[in-house]
Protein backbone atom coordinates (compact mmCIF):
# COMPACT_ATOMS: atom_id res chain seq x y z
CA UNK A 1 0.00 0.00 0.00
CA UNK A 2 1.39 3.34 -0.84
CA UNK A 3 1.15 6.63 1.30
CA UNK A 4 -0.49 9.40 -0.40
CA UNK A 5 0.74 12.24 2.21
CA UNK A 6 0.01 16.01 1.14
CA UNK A 7 2.10 19.21 2.81
CA UNK A 8 0.83 21.62 3.57
CA UNK A 9 0.76 24.77 5.75
CA UNK A 10 -2.22 27.68 4.90
CA UNK A 11 0.31 30.31 5.45
CA UNK A 12 3.16 31.21 2.53
CA UNK A 13 6.94 30.37 3.19
CA UNK A 14 7.51 28.78 6.17
CA UNK A 15 9.03 26.14 4.59
CA UNK A 16 6.64 22.85 2.69
CA UNK A 17 8.28 23.58 -0.82
CA UNK A 18 11.96 22.76 1.26
CA UNK A 19 9.92 20.07 3.28
CA UNK A 20 8.32 18.25 0.32
CA UNK A 21 11.83 18.50 -1.44
CA UNK A 22 13.75 17.10 1.32
CA UNK A 23 11.65 14.20 2.75
CA UNK A 24 11.14 13.00 -0.48
CA UNK A 25 15.17 12.83 -0.59
CA UNK A 26 15.35 11.34 2.82
CA UNK A 27 12.67 8.55 2.10
CA UNK A 28 14.19 7.63 -1.09
CA UNK A 29 17.71 7.39 0.64
CA UNK A 30 16.28 4.80 2.56
CA UNK A 31 15.42 2.82 -0.40
CA UNK A 32 12.01 3.81 -0.71
CA UNK A 33 10.10 4.68 -3.95
CA UNK A 34 9.03 8.23 -3.91
CA UNK A 35 6.78 10.77 -6.10
CA UNK A 36 6.66 13.85 -5.18
CA UNK A 37 3.60 16.11 -6.96
CA UNK A 38 3.96 19.70 -7.46
CA UNK A 39 0.73 20.81 -7.09
CA UNK A 40 1.19 24.41 -7.11
CA UNK A 41 0.25 25.35 -10.33
CA UNK A 42 1.53 28.80 -11.39
CA UNK A 43 3.88 28.89 -9.18
CA UNK A 44 5.89 26.09 -8.83
CA UNK A 45 8.82 25.77 -7.12
CA UNK A 46 9.86 22.16 -6.46
CA UNK A 47 11.83 21.37 -9.56
CA UNK A 48 14.23 24.45 -8.96
CA UNK A 49 14.56 23.22 -4.77
CA UNK A 50 15.49 19.53 -6.22
CA UNK A 51 18.18 21.38 -9.35
CA UNK A 52 15.59 19.73 -11.80
CA UNK A 53 14.36 22.56 -13.11
CA UNK A 54 16.53 22.02 -16.79
CA UNK A 55 14.81 18.74 -16.83
CA UNK A 56 10.96 19.70 -16.59
CA UNK A 57 9.61 18.44 -19.94
CA UNK A 58 5.78 18.04 -19.25
CA UNK A 59 3.47 18.74 -16.79
CA UNK A 60 1.08 17.34 -14.78
CA UNK A 61 -1.63 19.36 -16.88
CA UNK A 62 0.01 18.23 -19.68
CA UNK A 63 -0.47 14.59 -18.95
CA UNK A 64 -4.32 15.55 -18.27
CA UNK A 65 -4.54 17.03 -22.06
CA UNK A 66 -3.33 13.64 -22.88
CA UNK A 67 -0.37 14.98 -24.29
CA UNK A 68 2.04 12.91 -22.77
CA UNK A 69 1.98 10.00 -20.63
CA UNK A 70 2.78 10.14 -16.97
CA UNK A 71 6.07 8.23 -17.20
CA UNK A 72 6.46 10.57 -19.55
CA UNK A 73 6.04 13.75 -17.44
CA UNK A 74 7.92 12.40 -14.19
CA UNK A 75 11.46 13.77 -13.63
CA UNK A 76 13.33 11.24 -12.49
CA UNK A 77 16.86 12.59 -10.05
CA UNK A 78 19.75 11.17 -11.26
CA UNK A 79 21.23 11.13 -7.67
CA UNK A 80 18.83 9.41 -5.83
CA UNK A 81 17.08 6.42 -7.23
CA UNK A 82 13.77 5.84 -6.86
CA UNK A 83 12.84 9.27 -6.24
CA UNK A 84 10.59 11.16 -9.24
CA UNK A 85 8.84 14.40 -9.75
CA UNK A 86 5.90 15.53 -11.50
CA UNK A 87 5.98 19.13 -12.57
CA UNK A 88 3.15 21.53 -12.01
CA UNK A 89 2.42 23.25 -14.84
CA UNK A 90 3.81 27.57 -14.74
CA UNK A 91 1.58 29.12 -17.26
CA UNK A 92 -1.59 28.10 -16.02
CA UNK A 93 -3.26 29.00 -13.10
CA UNK A 94 -4.80 27.18 -10.01
CA UNK A 95 -8.21 26.51 -11.39
CA UNK A 96 -6.68 24.88 -14.30
CA UNK A 97 -7.05 21.38 -12.59
CA UNK A 98 -10.19 19.89 -10.60
CA UNK A 99 -10.11 17.52 -7.72
CA UNK A 100 -11.21 14.59 -9.32
CA UNK A 101 -7.80 14.58 -12.08
CA UNK A 102 -5.40 15.16 -8.99
CA UNK A 103 -7.13 11.59 -7.73
CA UNK A 104 -6.80 10.25 -11.28
CA UNK A 105 -3.06 11.16 -11.70
CA UNK A 106 -2.19 10.27 -8.00
CA UNK A 107 -3.89 6.79 -8.12
CA UNK A 108 -2.21 6.18 -11.16
CA UNK A 109 1.08 6.74 -9.20
CA UNK A 110 0.28 5.00 -5.99
CA UNK A 111 0.94 1.82 -8.92
CA UNK A 112 4.60 2.72 -9.09
CA UNK A 113 5.61 4.34 -5.90
CA UNK A 114 5.74 3.62 -1.70
CA UNK A 115 4.92 7.37 -0.99
CA UNK A 116 3.52 9.96 -3.48
CA UNK A 117 4.08 13.70 -1.30
CA UNK A 118 2.15 16.75 -2.76
CA UNK A 119 3.39 19.90 -2.02
CA UNK A 120 0.14 21.83 -2.13
CA UNK A 121 0.45 26.18 -2.59
CA UNK A 122 -0.27 28.24 0.05
CA UNK A 123 -3.74 29.26 0.70
CA UNK A 124 -6.95 27.34 1.51
CA UNK A 125 -8.48 27.72 -2.02
CA UNK A 126 -8.86 25.87 -4.60
CA UNK A 127 -4.86 25.08 -5.69
CA UNK A 128 -5.38 23.91 -1.64
CA UNK A 129 -8.47 21.45 -2.41
CA UNK A 130 -6.67 20.01 -5.29
CA UNK A 131 -3.71 19.56 -3.40
CA UNK A 132 -5.67 17.98 -0.69
CA UNK A 133 -8.45 15.48 -2.69
CA UNK A 134 -6.36 12.58 -2.95
CA UNK A 135 -4.63 12.54 0.16
CA UNK A 136 -5.14 10.46 3.39
CA UNK A 137 -2.30 11.63 5.28
CA UNK A 138 -0.89 15.37 5.97
CA UNK A 139 2.19 16.68 7.61
CA UNK A 140 1.23 20.19 8.40
CA UNK A 141 4.24 22.54 8.30
CA UNK A 142 4.66 25.89 10.53
CA UNK A 143 6.69 27.96 12.50
CA UNK A 144 6.62 29.88 15.36
CA UNK A 145 5.21 32.34 14.49
CA UNK A 146 1.77 33.89 15.45
CA UNK A 147 0.81 33.93 11.78
CA UNK A 148 1.97 30.67 10.35
CA UNK A 149 0.56 28.92 13.97
CA UNK A 150 -3.13 30.60 13.29
CA UNK A 151 -3.06 29.66 9.70
CA UNK A 152 -1.95 25.65 10.65
CA UNK A 153 -5.12 25.71 13.01
CA UNK A 154 -7.29 26.59 10.30
CA UNK A 155 -6.28 24.46 7.77
CA UNK A 156 -5.68 21.15 10.49
CA UNK A 157 -9.77 22.02 10.93
CA UNK A 158 -10.01 21.92 6.75
CA UNK A 159 -8.35 18.37 6.68
CA UNK A 160 -10.01 17.59 9.65
CA UNK A 161 -13.60 18.00 7.53
CA UNK A 162 -12.07 16.58 4.92
CA UNK A 163 -12.20 13.39 6.50
CA UNK A 164 -8.14 13.67 6.58
CA UNK A 165 -7.41 12.35 10.60
CA UNK A 166 -3.57 11.27 9.96
CA UNK A 167 -2.31 14.87 10.52
CA UNK A 168 1.26 15.38 12.01
CA UNK A 169 2.82 18.47 12.63
CA UNK A 170 6.56 19.46 11.65
CA UNK A 171 7.91 22.69 13.34
CA UNK A 172 10.12 24.83 11.07
CA UNK A 173 12.61 27.40 11.73
CA UNK A 174 13.05 27.00 15.47
CA UNK A 175 15.95 29.54 17.19
CA UNK A 176 16.60 27.95 20.78
CA UNK A 177 18.75 31.26 21.71
CA UNK A 178 15.22 33.38 20.77
CA UNK A 179 13.58 30.33 22.98
CA UNK A 180 15.72 30.85 25.54
CA UNK A 181 15.22 34.40 26.08
CA UNK A 182 11.74 34.26 26.03
CA UNK A 183 11.53 35.94 22.82
CA UNK A 184 10.16 32.80 20.12
CA UNK A 185 7.53 30.41 21.32
CA UNK A 186 8.63 26.77 22.10
CA UNK A 187 7.98 23.41 20.19
CA UNK A 188 6.02 22.84 23.43
CA UNK A 189 3.91 25.84 22.99
CA UNK A 190 2.77 25.22 19.44
CA UNK A 191 1.99 21.87 20.11
CA UNK A 192 -0.31 23.07 23.30
CA UNK A 193 -1.72 25.29 20.88
CA UNK A 194 -2.48 22.96 17.81
CA UNK A 195 -2.64 19.83 19.72
CA UNK A 196 -1.79 17.26 17.06
CA UNK A 197 0.65 14.97 17.18
CA UNK A 198 4.81 16.34 16.33
CA UNK A 199 6.75 14.35 13.18
CA UNK A 200 9.45 16.75 13.64
CA UNK A 201 11.44 19.72 14.91
CA UNK A 202 13.42 21.91 12.15
CA UNK A 203 16.12 24.49 13.47
CA UNK A 204 16.86 27.61 11.70
CA UNK A 205 19.68 27.36 9.84
CA UNK A 206 21.30 29.45 6.60
CA UNK A 207 22.48 25.96 5.23
CA UNK A 208 19.01 25.49 4.04
CA UNK A 209 19.23 28.66 1.84
CA UNK A 210 22.54 27.73 0.62
CA UNK A 211 21.15 23.96 -0.49
CA UNK A 212 18.35 25.84 -2.45
CA UNK A 213 20.98 27.90 -3.94
CA UNK A 214 22.53 24.58 -5.46
CA UNK A 215 19.30 22.87 -5.92
CA UNK A 216 20.18 19.96 -4.04
CA UNK A 217 18.60 18.65 -1.03
CA UNK A 218 20.24 19.35 2.36
CA UNK A 219 19.70 15.45 3.02
CA UNK A 220 22.21 14.92 0.04
CA UNK A 221 24.71 17.19 0.98
CA UNK A 222 28.22 16.10 1.71
CA UNK A 223 28.70 17.50 5.32
CA UNK A 224 26.51 16.78 8.07
CA UNK A 225 23.99 19.96 9.24
CA UNK A 226 21.10 19.67 11.95
CA UNK A 227 18.32 20.49 9.70
CA UNK A 228 19.27 17.17 7.73
CA UNK A 229 19.78 15.02 10.20
CA UNK A 230 16.06 16.61 11.32
CA UNK A 231 14.71 15.40 8.17
CA UNK A 232 15.97 12.30 7.90
CA UNK A 233 14.77 11.23 11.82
CA UNK A 234 11.59 12.77 9.77
CA UNK A 235 11.45 10.56 7.18
CA UNK A 236 12.56 7.80 9.68
CA UNK A 237 9.34 8.34 11.86
CA UNK A 238 6.99 8.40 8.98
CA UNK A 239 8.64 5.00 8.54
CA UNK A 240 6.99 4.07 12.09
CA UNK A 241 10.52 3.98 13.44
CA UNK A 242 10.51 5.73 16.85
CA UNK A 243 13.63 8.41 16.70
CA UNK A 244 13.96 10.35 19.49
CA UNK A 245 13.76 14.25 18.76
CA UNK A 246 16.51 16.34 18.92
CA UNK A 247 17.21 18.03 21.54
CA UNK A 248 17.68 21.46 20.53
CA UNK A 249 17.65 23.22 23.33
CA UNK A 250 20.88 21.35 24.76
CA UNK A 251 23.10 23.50 22.39
CA UNK A 252 21.83 26.55 24.04
CA UNK A 253 23.34 24.60 27.45
CA UNK A 254 26.33 26.99 27.08
CA UNK A 255 28.06 29.13 28.97
CA UNK A 256 25.96 31.61 28.76
CA UNK A 257 22.97 29.25 30.81
CA UNK A 258 25.43 28.80 33.10
CA UNK A 259 25.94 32.62 33.74
CA UNK A 260 22.13 33.25 33.86
CA UNK A 261 21.79 30.01 36.62
CA UNK A 262 24.19 31.84 38.63
CA UNK A 263 22.02 34.69 38.64
CA UNK A 264 18.85 33.23 39.29
CA UNK A 265 17.85 33.17 36.12
CA UNK B 1 28.34 49.05 20.35
CA UNK B 2 26.27 50.31 22.91
CA UNK B 3 23.59 48.28 21.33
CA UNK B 4 24.88 45.11 21.57
CA UNK B 5 26.12 45.31 24.73
CA UNK B 6 22.74 45.99 26.08
CA UNK B 7 21.59 42.91 23.80
CA UNK B 8 24.35 40.66 25.32
CA UNK B 9 23.01 41.98 28.65
CA UNK B 10 19.78 40.98 27.81
CA UNK B 11 20.55 38.08 27.13
CA UNK B 12 22.23 37.22 30.12
CA UNK B 13 19.50 39.00 32.32
CA UNK B 14 16.10 38.29 30.33
CA UNK B 15 13.88 38.79 33.15
CA UNK B 16 15.60 42.89 32.38
CA UNK B 17 13.07 42.91 29.29
CA UNK B 18 9.67 43.37 31.30
CA UNK B 19 7.85 42.20 28.30
CA UNK B 20 7.62 38.91 27.35
CA UNK B 21 7.05 38.29 24.22
CA UNK B 22 6.62 34.48 23.84
CA UNK B 23 3.93 34.30 26.24
CA UNK B 24 2.19 37.11 24.66
CA UNK B 25 1.96 35.15 21.26
CA UNK B 26 0.95 32.63 23.22
CA UNK B 27 -1.76 34.38 25.05
CA UNK B 28 -3.00 36.04 21.56
CA UNK B 29 -3.23 32.66 19.88
CA UNK B 30 -4.95 31.02 22.95
CA UNK B 31 -7.56 33.55 21.88
CA UNK B 32 -7.84 34.06 18.48
CA UNK B 33 -7.72 29.90 17.70
CA UNK B 34 -10.84 29.62 19.97
CA UNK B 35 -12.41 32.14 17.91
CA UNK B 36 -11.00 31.08 15.13
CA UNK B 37 -12.69 27.34 15.96
CA UNK B 38 -15.70 28.46 17.37
CA UNK B 39 -16.15 30.63 14.02
CA UNK B 40 -17.86 32.95 16.35
CA UNK B 41 -16.50 37.28 16.08
CA UNK B 42 -15.79 38.76 19.15
CA UNK B 43 -18.83 40.86 18.74
CA UNK B 44 -20.99 37.77 19.36
CA UNK B 45 -19.18 36.47 21.95
CA UNK B 46 -19.53 40.35 24.06
CA UNK B 47 -23.09 39.67 23.72
CA UNK B 48 -23.24 36.30 24.44
CA UNK B 49 -21.33 37.71 27.92
CA UNK B 50 -24.08 40.17 28.38
CA UNK B 51 -26.82 37.81 28.13
CA UNK B 52 -25.48 35.56 30.49
CA UNK B 53 -24.24 38.02 32.83
CA UNK B 54 -28.18 39.56 32.78
CA UNK B 55 -29.48 36.17 33.33
CA UNK B 56 -27.27 35.79 36.39
CA UNK B 57 -27.46 38.86 38.32
CA UNK B 58 -30.83 38.05 38.63
CA UNK B 59 -29.95 35.34 41.51
CA UNK B 60 -26.74 36.47 42.29
CA UNK B 61 -24.45 39.59 43.09
CA UNK B 62 -21.07 39.16 41.11
CA UNK B 63 -18.00 41.12 41.12
CA UNK B 64 -17.83 42.44 37.76
CA UNK B 65 -13.81 43.76 37.87
CA UNK B 66 -12.83 40.17 39.06
CA UNK B 67 -15.49 38.17 36.51
CA UNK B 68 -14.21 35.91 33.23
CA UNK B 69 -15.84 34.24 30.13
CA UNK B 70 -13.71 33.26 27.33
CA UNK B 71 -13.59 30.55 25.41
CA UNK B 72 -10.84 28.54 26.02
CA UNK B 73 -9.18 25.52 24.15
CA UNK B 74 -7.80 22.21 24.98
CA UNK B 75 -6.84 19.19 22.63
CA UNK B 76 -8.68 20.64 20.22
CA UNK B 77 -12.01 20.80 21.77
CA UNK B 78 -13.36 24.73 22.99
CA UNK B 79 -15.48 25.25 25.83
CA UNK B 80 -16.68 28.35 27.13
CA UNK B 81 -15.15 29.09 30.92
CA UNK B 82 -16.90 31.26 33.03
CA UNK B 83 -15.57 32.32 36.24
CA UNK B 84 -18.10 34.37 38.46
CA UNK B 85 -17.02 35.60 41.87
CA UNK B 86 -20.29 36.04 43.90
CA UNK B 87 -20.36 38.64 46.18
CA UNK B 88 -24.14 37.65 47.65
CA UNK B 89 -26.60 35.55 46.92
CA UNK B 90 -30.10 37.81 46.11
CA UNK B 91 -32.65 36.89 48.35
CA UNK B 92 -35.44 36.64 45.40
CA UNK B 93 -38.59 38.60 46.65
CA UNK B 94 -41.84 36.16 46.71
CA UNK B 95 -39.12 33.26 46.26
CA UNK B 96 -41.49 30.95 48.24
CA UNK B 97 -44.86 32.50 46.93
CA UNK B 98 -43.46 31.29 43.53
CA UNK B 99 -42.97 27.75 44.27
CA UNK B 100 -46.23 26.10 43.08
CA UNK B 101 -48.82 25.96 45.24
CA UNK B 102 -50.81 22.58 45.70
CA UNK B 103 -53.99 22.48 43.70
CA UNK B 104 -57.04 23.04 46.23
CA UNK B 105 -58.93 19.57 44.68
CA UNK B 106 -56.41 16.89 45.30
CA UNK B 107 -57.97 13.42 45.90
CA UNK B 108 -56.57 11.71 49.48
CA UNK B 109 -59.72 9.26 49.62
CA UNK B 110 -58.06 5.72 50.39
CA UNK B 111 -60.61 3.59 49.14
Amino acid sequence: MSRIIVVTSGKGGVGKTTVTSNLGAALAQVGCTVALIDADFGLRNLDLLLGLEERVVYTALDVLAGECRLAQALVKDKRLKGLVLLPAAQNRNKESVQPEQMKKITSALTKGYDYILIDSPAGIEMGFRNAIAAATESVIVTTPEVAAVRDADRVIGLLEAEGIHNIRLIINRVRPEMVQTNKMMSVEDVLELLAVPLVGVVPDDEKVIVATNKGEPLVIAEDYSLPALSFTNIARRLQGEKVPFLDLMAEQNNILTRIRRIFGG
Amino acid sequence: MISELSELMEMIFPWNTNKNSREEAKRRLQLILAHDRANVNPMMINRMREEILAVVARYVEINKDEMEIALENSDRMTALIANLPIVKFKRVAGAEENSQPLPADINLDLT
